[in-house]
């Protein structure tokens, strides 16, 4: 294992569990999230890595410590969590199919909605689209309302889980441009399989297999290294997506 | 044609009743999942709270403005109750169904027992005033008055809720929380502090219609709440659980089938023909008349 901690944590998370019945899924996962940049948080798939999103903001069931900014939360509530500064961006995206655009971001901006100036800045697309059904929009579209919702709040961490699964290779640039964008001001912990997307984006990572941190450390290191990425994530960067 | 005429507005005045009894059930269904079977008791409490205080206000007070006040305190104590239930008995129970429904109707049968306890296991008869005892001739028809203040009050009740939902903060929260409540917690809206507030909500829809029904059976009994809960969960189901709108028309569909079955076919056939009509529809439409939304 790769031991570089970043000077500065805004999270850490230390020696959480996760248990799902008689299923041991994180067993003792370790890591420092720095207060600047983009974490990606990489494993094949099944080896815990949405877990461990869910469990630092709580929807998971577990134990260990988890501080933002030095503060332990993993006692608190999801929605003291994320009102707390952590923000999250669910895999599947998870919009209000049956609320219209600006239901969906009035959720959270209930003065701006969709005429909040963020979405103008970084999902124009969405402007025209403040009446329109979430659940008629297409995957990248609701991507972009699912990151939108999130980003009318303040932030102090984003939790970002596979943002570009599913989307078409274009759609693919415009969200990591986003990200690219957002990760100026605000930290990331992205999940995320696109290597490429990875590569161009992302900082630091950590490596998950088996529900433990097996890699800790500069993400333009492993990528550049493929026995490591090979050994490590299973794929060769040879096999490369949009980003 | 006088006939039918009749049937069709007792049909819709005890489908009112229903749906009175069923909005609290499907709106706490739909954003909690939590199958309150101690709604039964929210609704005898508005009873018993509306009967205590059409008898204990003075008798100088006409009895309209008696009744009056006996509906909002019937809402009221409906509203405390379910506030209450939500806070001490639900709320360590998220996430539990089983023990929800074990203590629910823990609380139904506690309720009863209690209220026998208290005022007797005989229905008590509640003072009704002379115009709602009364008809009105329309086409022939003589039609209780009754039955209107019942469709009056509960096309109000629809519309009120529906206003809730669709133009307040609170009914977004409660939209949204239908399709997926973990996804409005993790937005960072505390769903558990709007889930009190629509138990109060189902709560005093509760009361209004146990003090309503009072009304119509001219008496309050312990067991009033759990015969009309068995006809609320049966619209409920038929509506679509958790769909307002769907439960206001399964409530008008039941009211007019018992009504229409009772006087065509015989007496009693109705009940039987509302729970011939939950089976039809969960066998050819499981998803019911209308899938969940608020």
């Amino acid at each position: 294992m790769n031991d570089t901690p970043p000077a500065a944590a805004i999270l850490s998370v230390a020696d959480l569990h996760v248990r799902y019945g008689g299923s041991h899924v994180l067993q003792g996962v370790t890591f420092d999230v720095p207060a600047t940049g983009v974490t990606a948080l990489l494993g094949r798939n099944g080896v815990g890595k949405t877990t461990t999103l869910k469990a630092i903001i709580g929807l998971a069931p577990r134990t260990g410590r988890i501080t933002l900014r030095g503060n332990e939360i993993q006692s608190q509530r999801t929605s003291r969590i994320v009102r707390g500064g952590i923000g999250y961006v669910p895999e599947d995206r998870e919009v209000f199919g049956g609320l219209t655009v600006d239901e969906n971001l009035r959720l959270v901006d209930p003065d701006r909605g969709v005429d909040a100036p963020v979405v103008a800045k970084l999902f124009p697309d969405l402007v025209g689209r403040g009446d329109q059904q979430a659940g008629t929009l297409s995957g990248g579209q609701q991507q972009m309302v699912s990151l939108a919702r999130v980003l009318l709040r303040r932030n102090d961490l984003l939790l970002i889980d596979e943002p570009t699964k599913g989307l078409a290779p274009k759609l693919v640039t415009e969200v990591a441009d986003v990200l690219a964008e957002v990760a100026r001001t605000t930290p990331l912990l992205l999940v995320e399989q696109n290597l490429p997307l990875v590569r161009r984006i992302a900082d630091q990572v950590v490596v998950i297999d088996a529900g433990r941190v097996v890699h800790h450390g500069d993400a333009a290191a492993l990528v550049a290294d493929p026995a490591l990425t090979r050994e490590l994530l299973g794929v060769s960067m040879r096999r490369k997506g949009a980003a | 044609m006088s006939d039918l005429l009749l049937l069709l507005v007792t049909g819709l005045g005890l489908g009112a009743l229903y749906f009175l009894a069923a909005s609290g059930l499907s709106l706490i269904y739909g954003l909690m999942g939590v199958l309150n079977f101690a709604h039964g008791v929210f609704m005898t409490a508005g009873a018993y709270a509306g009967w205590l205080t059409m008898s204990d206000l003075p008798q100088s007070l006409p009895i309209g403005a008696r009744l009056a006040v006996a509906v909002v305190v019937a809402v009221l104590v409906g509203a405390v109750i379910g506030l209450v239930v939500e806070v001490v008995l639900i709320r360590p129970l998220y996430h539990h169904h089983i023990q929800q429904v074990l203590v629910t109707v823990g609380l139904s049968l506690a309720g009863v027992a209690a209220a026998q306890g208290i005022w007797g296991a005989d229905p008590r008869p509640v003072e009704t005033p002379a115009w709602m005892s009364g008809t009105t001739v329309i086409l022939g028809a003589r039609l209780p008055n009754d039955r209107f203040v019942y469709i009056a009050v509960a096309l109000m009740l629809l519309a009120g809720l529906l206003a809730l939902l669709r133009y307040t903060r609170l009914g977004l929260v409660i939209r949204a929380g239908v399709e997926n409540r973990t996804m409005v917690e993790a937005l960072g809206i505390d769903v558990q502090r709007t889930f009190t507030i629509v138990f109060a909500i189902g709560g005093a829809a509760a009361g209004l219609a146990g003090v309503l029904y009072s009304q119509y059976a001219g008496a309050v009994s312990p067991g009033q709440g759990g015969s009309l809960l068995i006809y609320a969960f049966i619209v409920v189901v038929i509506g679509g659980m958790g769909s307002l709108t769907g439960t206001a028309v399964a409530a008008v569909v039941v009211g007019l089938v018992q009504q229409l079955a009772n006087y065509y076919a015989a007496s009693g056939v109705g009940d039987l023909s509302v729970v011939l009509l939950l089976a039809l529809v969960l066998l050819l439409r499981p998803s019911s008349l209308k899938g969940a939304s608020a």
